[in-house]
């Protein structure tokens, strides 16, 4: 109760003694106050839910954020480039290395380095796989949060195939830190791409047991149908991006779209839209894209060019005078960089616009009027990572 | 100021950020017919579009992107404090570790009139194309007009800035602490704002690094920041 | 009861008492084990525990006990102490309840009650009180929603468990379970008796019935509402720690094994053999009920891990506006046809 943010006044004990009064007066049921985390099931993680209930009805809601701000946007000011990389692994812990893309992007840009084609691509496919890492476990944790157990278990079995790739690349399971300012710190180990195509594989037939568990399952349909809809205008007002937009048939998608990065260009890909807005459409249009994700990651082993990993740069990073914004579709959305450089060793100020901050900013307008049971399928179907929110 | 905002930014982008292409220069054109005398001066961050505008213009500004050019998408708003971060400058006391910045106050892409500013940077769906919108903050005031009522998103946003950098927006419903807790005092984000960490207890990273020869401040960085002294 | 030799009641009540709770723990072990250890891990690709007792983890559970036995027994502050304690004991009694009328051979029943299956679903349902206590006395937000619901579920589907075993009354004609196991085993189909006439083969509607309310009943998925962990966190036993939370643990279980063995009971043929009696079928009784108990839950828990669980206005809709009717339904047919032939 640290936090209690004025202008949303909660004192348990007042509200209490209110609603006795009412029910006392007159045969009406005061609202509750509930406080849905920061150690709840749901929230995975520490976000807190302030919310008000009539009965099981929720009449407003205010998230309280901030129990895991770890201000990075501060400490960025305090790091030089190559160091900057390992706070912001740990921004979306789940797909860290997708984090790491923007970042050494903005500062290639500026120092005018271009990474060597070979380094691209495995980026790329490094990429490609947190996002069906992150993704992936949305899959089955949206199950266990409308009830079904074992598709959570499923998630996590299969995930683990893409996190020994990832480490069998980079080192490092949930956190590489691989990616080095103009390439790769390494090449990929022996016999890594018929692991990977091996893997892609599996994730594909597991996608195909997720659909048949949840995606026809008629109480799973309806507990997610009609729930916690985005209208697409002000789903982008609000900076909801990613698969939760693309939910509300908003057909953007930065791989394709946005400024070209990485081998996004040379590959043939398709961006899933679904029209309802609603939990099962981001639901299903996430189930697309990690398809969409294991194809693209096949073909991307399929054209991988040789040569080094990495470009000459010089020793010391000292990035130019600068200013430069980048942002990269990733697997929660949209994750944004700009970086002001004032041509020392570490940048003079970096503002990390991340995904998840922008898609939960838009739950108390989600969650007015729905029911306790879809506050938890809205949250599980928003699907954002805590430190992506807090920084 | 801006003069030598002018001359830097060329640099850079001749370091590599590429000039505005076609369609980012359409954008900052049409910000420029809509807002009049409202822009003050356009940059380029990376090859994206920044367009300085006046504060009375800030919202017109938000609201021209957002009808005209089909900027529907908020990415973010923030703040940025452009004074240098003061140098520790006692033997044993403070941070050495950080990399070290320039010593004077330059401005970044589209200049700046004074330490603080708020920029945005807007997006559209449709169009696929994106601008990034600054304005500055008078230090005495510290007031800048609330873009609630065009973005719906701003609301977190703007309660960020507000918090991090004590940037009061105007009309915005309810300006309290988000991340930090409401007791908390101070600004984190600005300069001058010490990072405490650092202050107490030096840089973990810092103990077993002997001091460069020749230097004689103190240690200097972990592994290869510690040459930056010498250029 | 007829026994060779002469036994004081009191003797007989004292052992009846014994068999009751020893059957209770055992059957809620049972379950535990070989479901929520063993076909869950395999049917979630997970090993499970493996090493405790040597073969395949076969002490896990009791080990587990062991632990909430001396787990610290933590009161919450604003809690009703009194309330709160008895809550567990409640619901457990409701289930010890239940197994006093159920027959595991043609001897060996507890009570022979005459309104037996009345009696059963009856006490039953007190488990409900339980549980509204606990969801009280708990002073918890949570725990009260959880309370609340379960209140709601239960009562709900109470009436379609009901009525979905009117059609094997009316069938069987008796109330009393004893009653109703002779009658399937007596029964024949089409004039042919080698497995008697299981209700199951003209009652398939309220077997189904009396499953789906059973699960209901039982606050399993896709009814698990009261408990659900991502919503509620734990419902109605939040704040329970150590040997309370084990009692709603065994309640749990316990009371799974005894509706499956009500629904082996009504709708399979209970302990009955054809052809079997006498001491024979006191022997194999329980072994064949056992055997029909495990394949029921093996039903009711492959659900649970399978489904999803609904909302709360879904569960009740699925219950006054579906089950209900196919219940009055099936109770007409049943007894038109009853009169027919």
């Amino acid at each position: 109760m640290t936090a209690t943010t004025p202008g949303f006044e909660l004192d348990p004990r007042a509200l209490r003694h209110l609603a006795d009064a009412q029910v006392n007066v007159e045969l009406d049921t005061g609202d509750m106050v509930l406080n849905i985390g920061p150690q709840h099931p749901a929230t995975h993680g520490t976000l807190r839910l302030v919310v008000r209930l009539d009965g099981e009805r929720v009449v407003a809601a205010d998230p309280v954020i901030g129990y895991m701000h770890r201000g990075y946007e501060k400490l960025t000011e305090f790091r030089t480039y190559p160091q900057v990389t390992t706070l912001i692994n740990r921004i979306d812990w789940l797909s860290s290395f997708a984090n790491e893309v923007p970042f050494i992007w903005a500062a290639e840009l500026l120092m005018d380095i271009e990474a060597p084609p070979r380094a691209t691509w495995i980026r790329t496919i490094l990429t490609e796989l947190s996002r069906i890492a992150t993704i992936y476990l949305f899959l089955g944790e949206m199950g266990l949060q409308v009830g079904a157990l074992t598709p959570a278990f499923w998630a996590f079995r299969d995930r683990e195939l893409v996190l020994n790739l990832i480490e069998a690349a980079t080192g490092g399971r949930f956190h590489p830190n691989f990616n080095r300012i103009g390439g790769l710190k390494d090449d990929l180990p022996w016999g890594w791409i018929a692991e990977c195509r091996r893997a892609m594989r599996r994730i594909l037939d597991g996608c195909d047991d997720f659909e048949d568990v949840l995606v026809g399952n008629e109480i799973f349909e309806a507990r997610t149908r009609g729930v916690g809809i985005i209208p697409a205008e002000l789903g982008a007002a609000y900076g909801v991006s990613g698969a939760n937009l693309r939910a509300s048939g908003v057909d953007w998608d930065l791989r394709r779209d946005g400024r070209p990065y990485l081998a996004y260009p040379e590959l043939d890909f398709k961006v899933w839209t679904h029209p309802d807005g609603d939990s099962f459409a981001r639901y299903w249009v996430r189930l697309q894209e990690t398809r969409e994700a294991a194809r693209m990651v096949l073909q991307l082993l399929d054209g991988l060019p040789g040569g080094p990993i990495m470009a000459k740069v010089p020793r010391i990073i000292k990035v130019p005078e600068g200013e430069c914004w980048v942002e990269t579709e990733n697997p929660l959305g949209q994750m944004g960089y700009y970086v002001v450089s004032k041509g020392a060793t570490g940048p003079f100020r970096v503002k990390i616009r991340s995904a998840s901050f922008s898609n939960v900013s838009i739950l108390p307008w989600l969650l007015r009027g729905v029911y306790v049971p879809d506050v938890v399928t809205i949250l599980a179907s928003l699907y954002f990572i805590l430190g992506d929110i807090d920084r | 100021m801006p003069e030598e905002a002018a001359e830097t930014v060329p640099a850079a982008g001749a370091g590599g950020a590429p000039a505005l292409d076609e369609r980012a220069a359409a954008v900052v054109e049409r910000l420029r017919d809509r807002l009049g005398d409202g822009v003050i001066e356009t940059g380029s961050a990376c090859g994206s579009p920044v367009v300085r505008v006046r504060r009375d213009a800030w919202r017109r500004a938000a609201e021209v992107a957002k009808e005209e050019l089909a900027c529907d998408f908020l990415s973010f708003i923030s703040g940025i404090d452009w004074q240098p971060a003061p140098r520790p400058e006692g033997e044993d006391g403070g941070d050495t570790s950080a990399p070290v910045q320039p010593a004077e106050m330059t401005f970044g892409a589209a200049g700046s009139a004074g330490r603080f500013q708020v920029f945005a940077h807007v997006e559209s769906t449709t169009r696929h194309h994106g601008v990034t919108l600054k304005v500055d903050v008078d230090d005495a005031e510290m007031r800048v007009p609330s873009w609630v009522p065009v973005y719906g998103g701003a609301d977190w946003h703007e309660r960020e800035c507000w918090e991090m950098f004590g940037i009061v927006f105007d009309g915005h419903p309810s300006l309290r602490h988000l991340y930090l807790p409401a007791e908390f005092e101070g600004h984190p984000l600005r300069k001058d704002f010490p990072l405490l960490a650092r202050e107490v207890k030096p840089w973990p990273g810092l103990v077993d690094v002997e001091p460069m020869p020749g230097e004689a401040a103190g240690p200097g960085e972990a592994a290869g920041g510690a040459e930056e002294a010498g250029s | 009861m007829s026994l060779a030799v002469e036994v004081p009641w009191g003797l007989i009540l004292a052992l009846k008492t014994l068999v009751v709770l020893a059957v209770i723990p055992l059957g809620a072990l049972i379950l535990g084990y070989v479901f929520l250890l063993k076909m869950m891990s395999h049917m979630q690709s997970r090993l499970g525990p493996m090493d405790p007792g040597g073969y395949h983890g076969w002490f896990q559970l009791i080990g587990d006990g062991i632990k909430f036995l001396q787990k610290e027994d933590v009161m919450p502050d604003g809690a009703d102490r009194r309330v709160f304690a008895m809550a567990p004991l409640v619901v457990v009694m409701s289930t010890f309840l239940v197994f006093a009328v159920i027959p595991a051979g043609p001897r060996l029943v507890v009570a022979e009650l005459d309104v037996g299956i009345f009696y059963a679903l009856a006490v039953s349902s007190l488990s409900v009180v339980g549980i509204l206590m606990a969801g009280w006395a708990s002073a918890n937000k949570f725990a009260l929603l959880g309370g609340l619901r379960a209140a709601g579920q239960l009562i709900a589907y109470e009436l379609p468990l009901i009525l979905g075993v009117v059609g094997v009354v009316i069938q069987a004609g008796t109330l009393d379970l004893q009653g109703i196991v002779l009658a399937q085993r007596d029964g024949e189909i089409f004039g042919w008796g080698g497995i008697g006439n299981p209700f199951i083969l003209t009652q398939i509607v309220g077997f189904a019935l009396f499953l789906v309310a059973a699960q209901a009943e039982l606050t399993q998925t896709p009814f698990d509402m009261p408990v659900a962990e991502s919503e509620l966190v734990s419902g109605y036993m939040v704040e329970y720690t150590g040997f309370r939370f084990l009692f709603f643990f065994i309640g749990e279980f316990g009371t799974a094994f005894a509706f499956a063995a009500l629904a082996s009971t009504l709708f399979l043929g209970g302990w009955a053999i054809p052809g079997v009696d006498g001491t024979a079928a006191d022997v194999l009784g329980p072994v064949v009920l056992l055997i029909k108990v495990m394949a029921v839950s093996f039903l009711i828990f492959w659900v649970r891990f399978t489904y999803p669980r609904l909302r709360e206005d879904q569960l009740q809709a699925m219950a006054w506006k579906v089950l209900i009717p196919i219940a009055l339904a099936n109770i007409v047919v049943t007894g038109v046809l009853k009169v027919a032939f």
